[in-house]
């Protein structure tokens, strides 16, 4: 954006409509700061407590091969910006395409106007919003290059249709099979009337297979992603060797698997995706945005115990490359590292701005959002449960019959705690060993009660990357823990 | 949003710049506004006004690319075009999608009743005023931690480069109330429910109040369930949920890629008891979200499904009818790769059973209201799914809540022991359907 004028700090409202912001559509730099820093005063000078201002540039491509073809490649192109304005406890939030100064006063106005407020009038002051000096995460980060280092599209097509052949010599009794790819670059700006002024590219990458094996009325499908947050050569490097033979092997041992006899049992969950459970028995609930509808049973148990002596987690954004790792979240805040349970005692809820004004939990750097069309909400980051001291095979010895979970689905929390997951890999364990492989199961519990349950951690550590959808959409994140053991749980099957 | 006017000139002038000889679009733009309280006080308002446009390139090679975008003034339709020019290098070379035969076909004379979005203080009052009714209706219910009322307008078109042009606009008002009950020594219990209409005016608040009331009511003296096998009554909502989670059984695309429960050859055999009959039927007259064209420009129309149990038609694109030598159905949704979808379901019984059953005389059977996780719990390309529930064992018309449970089986087992269509159709957001009776499916409670 180029400005004709720099901030005037003592602008009249009459002066507005002779204001000559002209937007770049390219790119969200400092000169940014001029209009969103008028449109900010005005939305205080309407008495608004506080206005904030998201905005994105969106660069999506997704790529899919069936089995020999490229049968999709489709980019996306998005521009947005969403206007939140806080009055006393309540706010709104209005978002649009247009990201020109009037399309963004228009959005301003309509929010106050939800809020009962209005535009001062023509001879009305419009008081300084001092914006700090932008923090710019991508020029400190060397992001900038990160979208034209990429792969190309001819590289997409190239490396999924090498990554699908190599399946189809792994695998056998493939019925289908797919190569998947995405990037998502993004770029945001966060303005508000507190001062906040904040830049940031994201890069988030997947590629992963999708396997459909079929003999007569036996059938297995195995799915296996990968995930980065930020390197360009992330699909160069996928070792889709490796991964097309795990899920061959996978596949095969599933394809004439029984389904699990219903019941309660212990159970071992394997490490990376194992982590859904915490995700959702717990994590979700440890979001302010439950608390401010009281919809989770640890809404008072700050410092108390929650859960087994063995169990600390932690939900951060910081580690390097992970899904949902982040430099700033989408308010503007540096992620941080947020210690959740420490041997079984609670220490910290995730907040967003609306979280710590409505609960007075602290801001954790855990705003986060879909995109533009949607207010931040507090939500996770990488979520994990830290490692433990058992071996695995002390694990395995402890229990008598059982199942092992080896591979997670996915999964959900419900208003009262309740939780449920998919297990899509499974196998019994009898006196301590694997005997034979079943399908169908799925875990369903009590958050309270589980997590009470959780008695054993081995040393393995395992990350993988997923997807959380909640109120405030879809987002990148990642769970995780070492395989664990839990006690008893019910589990659904025929 | 220009207007489709603008937007068709828009991209005729950029396709000719670029040298694009055949592009097609689709795009809508939405305006909504939605609501949600807590204690009697705003908790947020949200606003949008946004607009999306996909353009589809045909290059010299006949391979197509694609784009989506926001920006649809006259710059961002150019940019989009030119990265679909791109991307059209590295589209598919086989079964490449192309304009619908249907694109300019006459479409249904559907009055929409389009209904204008009312002020948001109206909005508030009125979820406010249900929150409190809810809240009043029993002590036990101590709050409603999931509410929204929203209104939306949406105007969607389709455009080609061969003189298709098609445009539509529709109004759309919705309500949902979730609300939690505390007792003490008890668990909490939740349930819900939704209504959907074309305006504020028209969306009949009092009785989502009133079955969200009785639903929660009724969960509140629980018990849990022993595992086993149970006859199983499905609601409306929990056998379209279910019949919807496995729609790979009928959808023309699933099944040429493999990645259904069908074949091509499966057209007439007999996957449902003789008792079933399922249309899809994007414009029966309870749909409120009834679309007279798909993605692809194709009218929508009353597809039968299953017919007495035989599966009768597939779910087409325009591409997929080609391939299978139908015609296309007008459920595509245009991209790279055209997905198909169905509409609104409408379940009947295709004959009588040879005796009535009802839950006011039968034992032991389990009447599942409300199937949850099915994003989780239900293996679509397996025919498997295992589920947690709301709902009720019911005895000699008594029905008593179930504790967290759940209930597992395979769709196609299912459907072949249906052995009972009740009468009385219910409405819901998805589709028409009477209460379903299924012989014998696996509970899981206590175990």
């Amino acid at each position: 954006m180029t400005v004709a004028t720099s901030p005037t700090q003592l602008l009249r409202t009459q002066e507005i409509p002779h204001l000559s912001y002209t937007a770049t559509r390219d790119r969200f730099d400092d000169t940014w700061e001029a209009p969103l820093a008028t449109l900010l005063g005005l939305g205080r000078a309407a008495g608004a407590d506080l206005v904030e201002f998201f905005l994105e540039h969106n660069h999506f491509i997704s790529c899919l091969a069936e089995d020999d073809a490229i049968t999709s490649l489709s980019p996306r192109l998005v521009t947005g910006a969403g206007v939140r304005v806080f009055r006393g406890k309540g706010d709104c939030y209005v978002s649009t395409n247009d990201l020109s100064f009037t399309g963004l006063k228009v959005a301003l106005e309509k929010g106050l106007a939800i809020l009962g407020l209005s535009l001062p009038g023509p001879h009305a002051h419009i008081p300084e919003i001092n914006l700090e000096l932008m923090r710019d995460y991508a020029a400190a980060n060397q992001k900038e290059g990160w979208l034209q280092r990429c792969s190309s599209m001819q590289e997409m097509g190239d490396v999924l249709l090498a990554a699908n052949g190599v399946l189809a010599r792994q695998a056998s009794h493939i019925q289908a099979r797919r190569a998947t790819y995405f990037r998502d670059w993004q770029e945001v700006l966060v303005a508000a009337s507190d001062g906040t002024f904040a830049r940031d590219i994201r890069l988030t990458q997947s590629v992963g297979f999708n396997l459909l094996c079929a003999d007569g009325d036996h059938r297995s499908s195995i799915s296996q992603r990968q995930g980065d947050s930020s390197d360009p050569n992330f699909l160069r490097q996928w070792d889709y060797e490796t991964t097309a033979n795990g899920i061959a092997e996978s596949a095969g041992k599933m394809l004439y698997a029984d389904y699990v006899e219903s019941g309660n049992y212990p159970i071992i969950m394997a490490n990376q995706f194992g982590g859904v459970i915490f995700h959702e028995a717990c994590g979700h609930l440890l979001e302010t945005t439950q608390i401010e509808r009281g919809t989770t049973p640890f809404i008072d148990k700050k410092g108390e115990k929650i859960a087994h002596e063995s169990l600390t987690a932690w939900d951060e954004g910081r580690s390097p490359q992970e899904f949902g790792t982040l430099d700033m979240d989408d308010e503007g805040m540096p992620t941080q590292r947020t210690l959740l349970i420490e041997n079984g005692v609670l220490k910290n809820f995730l907040s967003d701005r609306a979280g710590a004004l409505r609960t007075g939990h602290p801001r954790t750097g855990s705003g986060r959002r879909q995109n533009y069309t949607y207010a931040a909400a507090s939500r996770m980051r990488n979520t994990y449960i830290a490692p433990g001291d058992y071996s695995l095979e002390e694990l395995f010895a402890s229990v008598d019959k059982g199942i092992y979970c080896k591979k997670m689905g996915g999964g959900s929390v419900g208003p009262t705690g309740q939780f449920n997951f998919a297990v899509d890999e499974a196998y019994l364990i009898e006196n301590g060993q694997i005997t034979k492989p079943l399908k169908g199961a799925t875990l369903i519990g009590e958050a309270k009660e589980i997590m009470q349950k959780i008695s054993m951690c081995s040393q393995d550590l395992g990350l993988a990357p997923g997807f959380c959808g909640s109120i405030s959409g879809s987002i990148y994140v990642t769970v995780g823990q070492p395989h664990l053991k839990v006690d008893s749980i019910t589990v659904g099957g025929r | 949003m220009p207007t489709v006017q603008d937007i068709a000139t828009y991209a005729e002038t950029s396709a000719r710049k670029l040298g694009i000889g055949k592009y097609d679009l689709y795009g809508a733009s939405v305006d909504e506004t939605s609501v949600q309280v807590d204690k009697g006080e705003p908790k947020q308002v949200k606003a949008s006004q946004r607009s999306s446009v996909i353009v589809r390139v045909w290059n010299d090679q006949g391979r197509l690319g694609v784009t989506t975008t926001t920006d649809v003034d006259p710059k961002g339709l150019e940019l989009a075009l030119q990265t679909a020019q791109e991307a059209s290098a590295f589209g598919a070379k086989e079964h490449i999608p192309d304009f619908s035969p249907e694109a300019t076909a006459a479409i249904a004379d559907k009055d929409v009743g389009l209904i204008p979005p009312v002020e948001v203080p109206e909005l508030l009052e009125t979820l406010v005023t249900a929150e409190q009714a809810l809240l009043n209706a029993h002590p036990a219910i101590a709050s409603v931690p999931y509410n929204g009322l929203a209104q939306r307008s949406l105007e969607r078109f389709y455009l080609n480069s061969a003189g298709a042009r098609r445009q539509e606009n529709r109004s759309y008002a919705s309500i949902y109330l979730y609300s939690k009950t505390e007792q003490e020594g008890r668990k909490p219990r939740s349930a819900g429910s939704i209504r959907l209409h074309r305006g504020l005016q028209k969306l009949d608040v009092q009785a989502c109040i009133k079955e969200a009331q009785e639903k929660t009511i009724s969960h509140l003296d629980y018990r849990p369930i022993p595992s086993g096998q149970y006859r199983v009554v499905f609601s409306a909502e929990a056998f379209l949920s279910l019949l919807d989670a496995f729609s790979n059984l009928f959808n023309a695309q699933s099944i040429l890629d493999r990645r259904s429960l069908s074949t091509p050859d499966s057209l007439g055999t007999q996957i449902a008891s003789p008792l079933l009959t399922v249309y899809d039927d994007a414009l029966h007259a309870e749909n409120i979200s009834a679309e007279t064209f798909d993605g692809e420009g194709t009218p929508t129309r009353r597809v039968a499904i299953i017919t007495a149990g035989k599966l009768s038609n597939f779910l087409h694109s325009a591409g997929t009818a080609k391939r299978l030598g139908a015609q296309p159905t007008g459920h595509a949704s245009i991209g790279a790769k055209v997905s198909v979808s169905p509409s609104f379901y409408h379940v009947v019984a295709a004959e009588s059973a040879p005796e009535p059953l009802s839950l006011d005389t039968a034992d032991n059977v389990v009447w599942i209201d409300e199937l949850q996780a099915l994003h989780a719990g239900v293996n679509a390309l397996q025919g498997a799914f295992s589920l947690p529930f709301d709902g009720w064992l019911v005895n000699q018309g008594k029905r008593v809540s179930i504790e967290s449970a759940t209930v597992a089986g395979d769709i196609r087992s299912v459907l072949q022991s249906i052995l009972y269509i009740e009468p009385e159709p219910e409405i819901t957001p998805g589709g028409v359907c009477p209460r379903v009776w299924v012989d014998v499916l696996s509970i899981t409670g206590e175990a």
